[in-house]
């Protein structure tokens, strides 16, 4: 069948989203009224948050009903997320969980392993984190020394090293990360991607402070914790390919809902209109930047709702994950550095009694053009796969 | 939500490509701008093949279509720099007076000018939106040296008294201003309006000028779309074959972050123009504001991917021999042409602003 263009949304995705924005109306507490999420009793809120979502089928709306979602599609999806970030609801403490490790684990997990974790997860009673970097492997992530040998009893592994940068890794009781079971092969095989239980003895946890002063991330140190073997995703061995699956939907659709972006965007241009009117001088010097970051904004909108087609119809993501990773980051930064500029003087002005969601929003969207692949890891590939340059 | 072309669409746009990369070489380019002209037997070809009629109303010989379908054909246009005025005939002189004629604000020049479009007998040109009749800048016409037909305005919106005129050629004397990209064919039109040139008066003359302002800017960003792919694919075809310390230079970071820095524009700049061309189609609210993040983010798009891709070529890039001139040189023009980049945001932002 040949369908024509539409943009419009149906009739029945409009009454998705009314649906869905009665329900946050009733329940989403007053905006940045809970703690930081990189604090412990934050961490806690935010789970309780996410339990409420959870409870009426809110938190996961994508995922099969029998893991607690409401099996809907991508596009219901964003509608979700529209109204999600229209209604300034707390950031996602399960994001990590629910954004990167989830679709793997639909992907290769075995039906076990599905019924063990998901549910936990879409209710939050277990938030996950992220191990993969290394001292040694950041953007070089096939360089991983994290080991991991058959324990005695051959009924599990032994898993020995150091993870870093692990977001939500103070707060998080389970760590899917990337270890080497095999030290004869080299760089991107012989990897395996286990599921570790951060309770688990010779897990050792020490919280590193960011740039912001919260403790966002942590070192994770491994010192032979024994993980069963029914806590390998995917074959032993398979590591890399399994991780990079997670990578796929992490740069591609799902990490960064173009919403995120179109809400902030929206509140860029309401403070450029009150400066207008107390500033007009500086609102003017401004103008040109405001205007780029909506569009930036925009255009991640519109580029979103073109790839969700495309999937729908059949296709899939390649490297325009890797285009898209590098436009959603940039466009967070601008629409923040507008923002800042907008405010002068004021732009600085943080801590006790102060809330200043553009300066914590530009430090946040700072560190998008580093973690997920740095942007310069991204350049490499759209360079590689999209216009076939040569790799190094 | 279906935000995508129709196969038939796509293979309308497949079949044109074949064509134009067959019939607009580099070669014919430079024939083109040795010796610019409105018409020649490409004219012909495309009108055979439906793309130069596509837009006028199938009661005066058309295909009766619309902006979407023409964007894709638009960006084939742009790939391969065609010299010819598809641009200020189908995408904008056609539904200009389509739309008059259906309005029943035409005298009679209307549809016969429709029909002979239609038939390929015709090309126009179509004077600047953004009236400052004082301005040389904005008394030149684009395409106004060679085309047979010329939609002309007298007076401002802002005064009350703009007037749109239809004029034939053969009545006007164009004095040339020189572009440097020759196949422009820019001029002044010296001319004497009439009642018998005059297609619109009135609110319904600025309606007519601010639609085709929308189809103006949302056209001339899909041909700077394959304008702008042309040049990264030319540049990265460079950085493949070239070799420096021993190797291709487009295995050295610096250069593949310069090819995919544009790339990622290129990506994005794309759906943006498509959904400007549907928003225009179907007549919405925004379709304005659209159009204009459309231009803003193509010319954006095509003036780094011209900078990018010399850089890339290095000093023979520089060179008259190079063929990257003869698309670096569209690509400049039309990032300008029908509003800059900063002209757009600027009007993006003033819709914001009046909305919010």
């Amino acid at each position: 069948m040949d369908t024509p263009m539409d943009l419009r949304f149906t009739a029945a995705h409009e009454a998705f989203r009314a649906e869905a924005r009665s329900w946050l109306a009733d329940h989403v507490p007053p905006p940045r009224s809970l703690p930081s999420l990189d604090t412990a009793e934050g961490f806690e809120a935010h789970r309780a948050w996410e339990q409420t979502m959870f409870d009426d089928r809110w938190s996961v709306v994508s995922w099969p009903e029998a893991f607690g979602g409401r099996g809907v599609g991508i596009l219901e999806w964003l509608i979700f997320e529209e109204e999600y970030w229209r209604a300034e609801a707390p950031l996602r403490v399960s994001q990590n969980g629910v954004f990167l490790l989830a679709p793997t684990m639909f992907e290769f997990g075995t039906p076990a392993q599905q019924e063990r974790y998901l549910p936990a997860m879409a209710s939050a009673r277990e938030i996950w984190c992220q191990g993969w970097s290394e001292p040694d492997a950041g953007s070089d992530l096939a360089g991983i020394r994290s080991r991991a040998v058959r324990a005695s009893g051959d009924d599990g592994w032994l898993l020995t090293g150091q993870k870093t940068w692990a977001s939500r890794g103070a707060f998080a009781e389970w760590c899917f990360g990337l270890f080497r079971t095999d030290p004869e092969a080299e760089r991107h095989r012989g990897l395996t991607y286990f599921l570790v239980d951060m309770g688990a003895p010779g897990v050792t946890v020490r919280p590193i402070p960011q740039l912001d002063g919260e403790t966002g991330f942590a070192e994770l140190f491994f010192e032979e914790v024994f993980v069963p073997d029914d806590q390998v995703l995917g074959g032993v061995g398979q590591g890399w390919s399994v991780a990079m699956a997670t990578a796929g939907s992490e740069r591609g659709l799902s990490l960064r809902s173009p919403a995120r972006y179109s809400e902030a965007a929206r509140r860029l241009v309401a403070l450029y209109t009150d400066k207008l009117a107390e500033d007009p001088v500086r609102a003017s010097r401004t103008a040109d930047a405001v205007a780029q970051a909506w569009m930036d904004a925009e255009a991640y909108r519109l580029n979103t709702l073109w790839t969700a087609t495309r999937v729908l119809d059949g296709g899939s993501v390649g490297p325009e994950a890797s285009a898209n990773k590098i436009h959603w980051s940039e466009t967070d930064l601008a629409i923040h550095r507008a923002a800042l500029a907008l405010l002068g003087p004021e732009a600085e002005w943080h801590g006790s009694g102060v809330d200043a969601p553009w300066l914590d929003g530009y430090l946040f969207a700072l560190a998008g053009p580093i973690y997920a692949g740095t942007n310069e890891i991204q350049r490499n590939v759209v360079a590689e796969r999209m216009l076939g340059l040569p790799r190094a | 939500m279906h935000f995508a072309f129709s196969e038939q669409q796509t293979e309308f746009r497949d079949a044109v490509r074949q064509v134009l990369t067959k019939e607009c070489t580099t070669d014919h380019l430079r024939a083109a701008f040795e010796h610019p002209a409105a018409r020649g037997p490409r004219w012909t070809t495309l009108t055979e093949l439906g793309v130069v009629p596509l837009t006028v109303p199938e009661t005066h010989g058309g295909l009766g279509l619309g902006l979407v379908d023409l964007v894709l054909l638009l960006e084939e246009a742009g790939r391969v720099a065609l010299p010819e005025p598809l641009l200020e005939t189908t995408a904008l002189a056609a539904p200009l007076l389509a739309a008059l004629d259906g309005a029943g604000a035409g005298d009679g020049a209307g549809p016969g000018a429709l029909e002979a479009i239609a038939a390929g007998r015709v090309t126009a040109a179509v004077a600047p939106t953004s009236v400052a009749p004082t301005s040389k800048a904005q008394a030149t016409v684009a395409g106004a040296d060679g085309a047979d037909l010329l939609v002309l305005t007298t007076g401002t919106e802002a005064d009350g008294d703009l007037e749109l005129h239809l004029v034939d050629a053969t009545t006007v004397t164009v004095d040339p201003v020189s572009s440097l990209d020759p196949t422009r064919r820019l001029g002044i039109p010296r001319w004497t309006p009439t009642p018998a040139t005059r297609v619109a008066t009135g609110p319904a003359a600025a309606r007519a000028m601010a639609g085709t302002a929308d189809r103006a800017a949302t056209a001339t960003a899909a041909e700077l779309l394959g304008l702008t792919e042309r040049m990264i694919t030319m540049a990265a075809e460079y950085a493949r074959e070239r070799q420096q310390f021993g190797k291709p230079i487009g295995s050295f970071q610096a250069v593949k972050h310069l090819l995919a820095g544009a790339q990622v524009r290129l990506e994005f700049a794309r759906p943006v123009v498509y959904g400007a061309a549907w928003a225009i189609d179907q007549g919405t609210p925004d379709a304005s504001r659209a159009a204009s993040v459309a231009k803003a983010y193509a010319s954006d798009a095509a003036t780094e991917a011209a900078r990018v891709s010399l850089q890339v070529h290095g000093a023979i890039g520089y060179t008259w021999e190079c063929d990257l001139q003869l698309i670096l040189k569209r690509a400049w023009a039309l990032a300008e042409a029908w509003g800059s980049a900063a002209d757009h945001r600027a009007l993006v932002l003033d819709s914001l602003v009046t909305r919010s």
